[in-house]
């Protein structure tokens, strides 16, 4: 087992340096002078220089990626070419706010979608299967922020059940209050997740009901219900925490659009803005970052798989 | 469940398999769940060819008697603040996404196909670093990575969008067909076309391609849903597309401020555009997963 984790351990951190130089070369091999675009059109060839000397443009390029992953490697994401201020001030309390706002998700999106897949599985080939993984998929291939601008619309505004902001007025921010602003939002990233996960529970649970283990249970004496919970669920949710890890780049892709359309100071936001400022280093960082939550995610998930399934641990080396 | 599916047909000879894949074709044009699809598709297709002789409307038209008015017998879809007709620019929108998500796709799926043979095929060495370089691409969430792409090209253009969504795609179809090759390239017809001393290419292209067409297809379909789902989302924010231009992320962008004082229609009518079809598609591939099992 420890060899294993250590295995996936070098792994995720060879992907990570991939992933820094992919962003690297992404930004730095394509057209476009970052200098120029920054100082406009007005900008003298002396300032030009200045600027790439400040920022180390004018290094070569490998000397630039290690200096660059040296200094990420310490914490320092760079300096946002916008605020004239470290990445990390502008993007570390956004990320508190995007991980509030992905936490109520999580809470809501893992347990509905569990049980929507029981539910189908349990109800196979009838109505309410084909509702569950037909709806469900069709909901999902929908974009979060047509999904959130249909949930303000339906329920901010012309019902008026819950708050059209994600972001309590100053004053209000009692931890109720708080989630209560994230329901909403939290419905946009569930009606496209839901999809994913329900169908690989729904797989999972369908092959527990049909395997011999079940049918001992349920010949012992076991009621069916009680043989779910105790036997099927067990080993359908192995598949489905796998399926989670996977939708986690999903959920931080969909956070941009939702946090935009709710008005909620996160790390979307900040995103957005760096793409309207054409502000690269705070790009670069949240590709990093995000990349970086995903791998986690990914690796703890590989773990608890292993922890969970023996089996697995075999087969790690391929 | 997918192994052993694949594994019974992988027994059967290239004849039977070409039956086996008749029959099947054949039930997929009978699927209901096929045929909502196509039709929402195909009258987007239409849409998308045809637009600017259907619409009632010019696209860029505008009415300053009529400014935000609910719909009405003269416009069945109302109008935007800017008095543009919201039907017409529906209509005309779809041509942009229609277009963008097929190119984008299509590209991505010869790439990915390109890969996939040649790390299934060859194995070794180079698989291995192609597969670590894959799985670094997919720790970064497509969307953000071509926000990133779009604004260090300077991009508002809808070819460079296409290209950048193209790419990023590439490593996940490489995946799928790299699996599908792994297990043909086991099979006894691939070594016997090696003894017959075959050269690569015809090995590649004439006997593991077409045996392998069904999962491209479907990874197709699926990267299609995709397509759509990140070109509306990254117009919606602005990048990959020419401001102003019609279509339907850029139009909800510029409307939906207006929904907080009930003006709903020009932002509702391009939101259940993208929906119907999004899950137009996800209706095809859906259908086609199911009855080629995969």
């Amino acid at each position: 087992m420890k060899r294993f984790i250590l295995q996936r351990l070098g792994l995720s951190v060879i992907t990570v340096f991939l992933v820094c130089v992919i962003v690297f070369f992404l930004t730095h091999i394509l057209p476009g002078d970052v200098a120029r675009q920054y100082l406009g059109r007005g900008a003298t060839e002396e300032d030009l220089v200045e600027f790439r000397r400040v920022f180390g443009l004018d290094r070569p390029l490998f000397s630039q990626l290690f200096t660059w992953i040296g200094h990420l490697l310490q914490g320092d994401l760079g300096q946002s070419m916008q605020y004239r201020g470290p990445v990390s001030d502008l993007l570390l309390p956004a990320i508190r706010y995007s991980a509030k706002l992905a936490g109520v998700a999580f809470f809501i999106i893992v347990p509905i979608s569990i049980a929507g897949g029981v539910v189908a599985a349990m109800n196979r080939g009838k109505k309410v299967d084909r509702f569950i993984t037909v709806g469900g998929l069709s909901a999902a291939v929908i974009p979060e922020f047509v999904w959130a601008i249909i949930l303000v619309l339906l329920f901010g505004v012309t019902f008026q059940i819950f708050p059209v902001s994600a972001f309590p007025e100053e004053g209000e921010r009692s931890l109720l209050n708080q989630v209560w602003h994230l329901v909403l939002p939290s419905i946009s990233l569930l009606l496209v997740l839901f999809g994913y996960v329900a169908r690989i529970t729904r797989a999972g649970v369908i092959e527990a009901l049909d395997s011999d283990y079940m049918r001992t249970a349920v010949l012992k004496g076991l009621s069916r219900r009680k043989a779910v919970i105790k036997h099927v669920l067990r080993n359908a949710l192995l598949p489905t925490i796998a399926v989670i890890a996977s939708q986690v780049p999903y959920l931080i892709g969909g956070l941009i659009a939702v946090e935009i359309v709710f008005n909620y100071p996160g790390f979307g936001t900040i995103l957005k803005g760096a793409v309207d400022a054409r502000d690269y280093s705070v790009l670069q960082a949240g590709v990093i970052v995000s990349s970086l939550v995903i791998v986690l995610f990914q690796l703890i998930a590989d773990i608890l798989f292993a922890l969970l399934n023996p089996r697995i641990r075999q087969k790690v080396s391929e | 469940m997918t192994e052993s599916s694949t594994s019974s047909i992988a027994e059967k000879s290239n004849l039977e398999r070409k039956i086996i894949r008749r029959e099947r074709l054949s039930l997929v044009i009978k699927d209901k769940t096929f045929l909502i699809g196509t039709s929402i598709l195909g009258f987007w297709l239409l849409m998308a060819l045809f637009g600017t002789f259907i619409a009632p409307h010019g696209a860029s038209d505008q009415d300053f008697e009529f400014v935000s008015v609910p719909p009405q017998m003269k416009f069945w879809f109302g109008t935007d603040a800017n008095g543009q007709d919201v039907l017409s620019r529906v209509i005309i929108g779809s041509r942009l996404i229609v277009v963008m998500a097929f190119s984008a796709t299509a590209l991505g799926t010869v790439l990915g196909t390109a890969l996939g043979l040649a790390t299934g095929y060859f194995k070794g060495k180079f698989d291995m670093i192609v597969m670590r370089l894959i799985e670094a691409i997919s720790a970064i969430p497509v969307l953000i990575i071509a926000l990133l792409a779009i604004a260090a090209l300077e991009g508002r253009s809808p070819t460079l969008t296409v290209i950048v969504i193209g790419f990023v795609f590439t490593p996940n179809i490489g995946r799928t067909v790299r699996a599908a090759v792994l297990g043909e390239s086991e099979l006894e017809y691939v070594a016997a076309a090696r003894l017959r001393t075959e050269r690569t290419r015809h090995i590649l292209f004439r006997e593991i391609l077409p045996n392998v067409l069904p999962p491209i297809i479907v990874e197709f379909t699926v990267r299609l849903g995709y397509a759509i789902f990140a070109i509306a989302t990254l117009s919606f924010l602005g990048a990959g597309v020419e401001y102003g231009s019609p279509n339907w992320g850029s139009q909800i962008a510029e409307n939906w401020g207006n929904i907080y004082s009930n003006v709903w229609w020009p932002t509702a009518f391009p939101a259940l555009a993208i929906a119907s079809l999004a899950v137009s598609v996800n209706l095809i591939s859906d259908s086609l997963l199911e009855i080629f099992e995969l």
